[in-house]
């Protein structure tokens, strides 16, 4: 007996894989026809599979504050979500656009500021960034990029279309689960691969070593790269291994590294002190040198910032580039793209207000039980507040705390995510998801994931995607059409 | 290589060695007591001592009985050396090291944690018990065989292959000290003499191999000397150590740890085992045992992380 599809509810969503009139879209049609030959059994058998590579493989998360493992097994979903290929393309377009002009803006930021004098950009938000870093004025990266690795969060409409959600440029992660998804879904569906063209992922490290090493201040064919992880404890460590891993670089904590007094920095081998050209920095801004910024830190480098602002090391991201990552800064983004490119936007921004603004403000207030309100600088999906799904009594916490504190708050409609079918017990059901593509930036090309990492909300109903929440994952499929 | 990586790596191999020759020891005590008759079995309180964590089994069981034993050697997560604790050492810091070790490797020891971790009372019920163990030591083989065909023979390797010769070395004069002076009281049945020594030989797998270099008849000194001093057999004390300065050989300024191996080895040779009898033979194991400590700090001194 098969899964009876023809119930499947996809009517009030714009579904991946399923078109409101009950038929597949047209990528999909051979996965469909696939999936709906597969019985309960074998369709549960799949995910025992999925589970049990899972675990022997060892792909784990952390979740704070979850005293009792350190390592959960990653979630995942055996129904791949599926995009055309040339949706995709139109898509990469848009995201290379936009991390483009984001770089531009942050070199002007620390330099001429001219966005700011041709009043585009509001000082005031400047002045009250909090991660824009004052150390960071006046420094020349390579090639003037600041954020070299970009995970943008795209969302997918009722009607169809794909919108930028939020850019994470301090340190984006969820890549290396993009590419475990896949070998994992490999195991599972092997005969799939056979019926539909997917595009592969697994250039992705590649790329990534050939980006950093285009950073190195010292022009040598192999310069030392390490990633630099803050340990063991890190909801990322996973991801930091696993990149180090692929790319054939040291994974490094703080204390593996020095700095000397000729701004250089050293790593601790057992051959003696081994200078490192490029750090891939996964630890924040503020805990990376105590000499710098936080002086509490114990994870990260004393000197580091010396050494960089000498242009000894190369450090991706950028300290500072996190001005960027910021959902108010996000809504000039399309002045941005206007103001140095001389281009519209391709990928369009959600709509949204800003609620340092009287009239947003206003609007926001009235309509507080509609809208999702979100501090700026959070990430992980904490601080949210969904209008429709709160009581009074919270959307009026929210409407004391967003008046106290106006430019630390943004407030969207709440968009009606689009939905793939899901594996629940022993049924299929659309759950809600979005889409993390990365973006690697060398200032001399611009290299963009074949897809991304596809979030999806577990619960029945719930739009809140993120692994610390209760979110899973899924492969995501670019897909050629006949 | 980092001098962090080279100490994880290390203390990772030791630790899966140390689980595989538990698993062994357990194994071989659990086969002997069935051989004996029930009045001159030496128990199981002779394995607490061979692991050294006596005052650590006190203060939490009262007393040595089989399953209290049993238990605290295999899963018992308040003994820092047991099975189950050294398994989840060598995965925790497999973890932290995993972007250099080959992927199989990992796969390996985690499998090896997850299935303690999930079915203990497979090593405590009498009749899964060898399986279980079996699987235990079959993981440590398995570990290191992947380590030796898949992994770069580099210096990340030898620090590793390091870890687990010393461990092996340790453990070989561990079970050579606790059972001679348990084993070797007179007795006056002779059928069960010949199958202590041969039970001795087996916890350090060297039964077959014994009795291929030695000859068929097993005879306290002559297992001793087997131990002690096999220049084939690859878990005697000096094959250890002569294994061990091999592997110095390529270390980066090397000259402190040559020294300090050629110092224990001549040390080693310089005995004769009809000398080695009761308590000359306990000092002598001592004495090995610090040097190979000696040999650990030296490591630790030259090529560790330091603060």
């Amino acid at each position: 007996m098969a899964f009876e599809w023809q119930h499947y509810q996809c009517r009030d969503f714009f579904d991946e894989l399923i078109k409101q009139t009950g038929t597949p879209h047209k990528y999909a049609e051979r996965i469909y026809s696939y999936l709906s030959q597969l019985s309960p059994e074998e369709m549960v058998a799949a995910r025992n599979t999925a589970e049990l590579a899972i675990k022997e493989m060892g792909i784990t998360f952390t979740v704070y504050g979850d005293g009792s493992s350190i390592d959960r097994a990653w979630p995942i979903d055996v129904i791949p979500r599926t995009i055309a290929a040339s949706e995709w393309r139109n898509i990469e377009q848009g995201l290379i656009q936009r991390v483009q002009a984001l770089n531009l803006f942050i070199d002007d930021l620390y330099h001429k500021q001219s966005i700011i004098k041709d009043g585009i950009f509001p000082r005031e938000l400047l002045d009250k960034s909090v991660n824009f870093r004052k150390q960071c004025v006046g420094i020349n990266p390579p090639h003037g990029i600041w954020a070299h690795i970009c995970g943008s969060d795209l969302v997918r409409d009722n009607d169809g279309t794909m919108y930028v959600l939020e850019d994470n440029l301090r340190v984006p992660s969820g890549v290396s689960y993009m590419l475990e998804n896949r070998s994992v879904i490999k195991r599972v569906f092997p005969e799939l691969f056979e019926l539909v063209d997917v595009l592969p992922v697994n250039d992705y490290p590649s790329q990534l070593f050939d980006m950093l090493a285009a950073m190195s201040p010292r022009p040598l064919d192999l310069p030392e790269v390490v990633v630099l992880t803050p340990g063991i404890y890190n909801s990322a460590y996973f991801e930091h291994c696993y990149l180090a891993q692929e790319m054939g670089c040291e994974l490094v904590e703080g204390r593996d590294l020095v700095v000397q007094d000729d701004d250089c920095v050293y790593m601790k081998t057992i051959h003696g002190l081994r200078r490192v050209d490029v750090i891939y920095r996964r630890i924040d801004d503020l805990f990376l040198d105590p000499e710098a910024f936080n002086p509490d830190s114990q994870l990260g480098v004393k000197g580091l910032l010396r050494a960089w602002r000498a242009g000894k090391v190369a450090l991706v991201n950028a300290p500072g580039a996190g001005v960027a990552d910021d959902k108010v800064v996000y809504t000039y983004v399309p002045d941005m793209i206007r103001y140095y490119l001389g281009e519209e936007m391709k990928l369009p921004n959600v709509e949204t207000f800003r609620c340092y603004e009287e009239k947003h403000l206003k609007h926001v207030i009235a309509n507080i039980d509609k809208l999702v309100v979100k501090p700026a600088n959070e990430s992980g999906g904490y601080g949210l507040m969904i209008g429709p799904k709160s009581t009074k009594k919270q959307h009026q916490e929210c409407i004391e705390q967003i008046k106290a504190d106006p430019r630390n708050f943004i407030a969207q409609p709440t968009l009606s995510l689009s939905t793939v079918p899901t594996l629940d017990g022993n049924n299929i059901e659309g759950r809600h998801v979005d889409l993390r593509p990365f973006i690697l930036s060398s200032g001399e090309s611009t290299y963009v994931t074949t897809g991304g990492l596809t979030r999806v909300a577990l619960v029945k109903g719930s739009l809140v995607v993120n692994s610390s929440q209760g979110g899973g994952s899924k492969d995501t499929w670019i897909v050629e059409e006949e | 290589m980092l001098s962090r990586v080279a100490e994880t790596l290390y203390w990772t191999a030791r630790y899966v060695e140390r689980a595989e020759n538990l698993a062994r020891l357990v194994n071989v005590n659990n086969l002997l007591l069935m051989d004996l008759p029930k009045g001159v079995s030496p128990g199981w309180a002779p394995l607490i001592d061979i692991t050294g964590s006596r005052s650590n089994f006190d203060q939490i069981y009262s007393e040595y009985n089989e399953k209290n034993v049993l238990k605290f050697l295999t899963v018992d997560a308040r003994n820092y050396s047991s099975i189950y604790s050294s398994l989840m050492f060598a995965r925790d810091n497999t973890r932290t090291v995993r972007e250099v070790i080959p992927r199989q490797a990992w796969e390996i020891i985690n499998h090896a944690f997850n299935q303690i971790k999930e079915n203990p009372n497979d090593l405590l019920n009498k009749r899964s018990r060898f399986e279980a163990l079996k699987q235990i030591i079959d993981s440590g083989l398995l570990f290191f065989g992947a380590l030796d065909s898949t992994m770069n023979h580099n210096h990340l390797y030898r620090f590793t292959r390091f870890g687990s010769i010393l461990e092996r070395a340790d453990m070989t004069t561990r079970i050579i000290d606790v059972r001679y002076s348990v084993l070797d009281l007179p007795v006056q049945d002779k059928t069960f003499e010949n199958i202590k020594w041969v039970s001795v030989l087996r916890s350090l797998s060297a039964y077959q191999m014994y009795r291929q270099e030695m000859g068929v008849r097993v005879k306290p000194n002559d297992v001793l000397q087997f131990l002690l001093f096999s220049p084939t057999f690859p878990r005697s004390v000096l094959f250890c150590l002569n294994h061990l300065m091999s592997l110095v050989q390529d270390f980066p300024e090397n000259e402190g740890m040559k020294e300090r191996i050629a110092h224990s080895i001549k040390e080693l040779t310089s005995w004769d085992t009809n000398e080695l009898k009761a308590q000359a033979l306990h000092d002598f194991m001592d004495e090995i045992q610090i040097d190979l400590a000696d040999i650990h700090n030296q490591l630790a001194k030259q090529y560790f992380l330091k603060d």
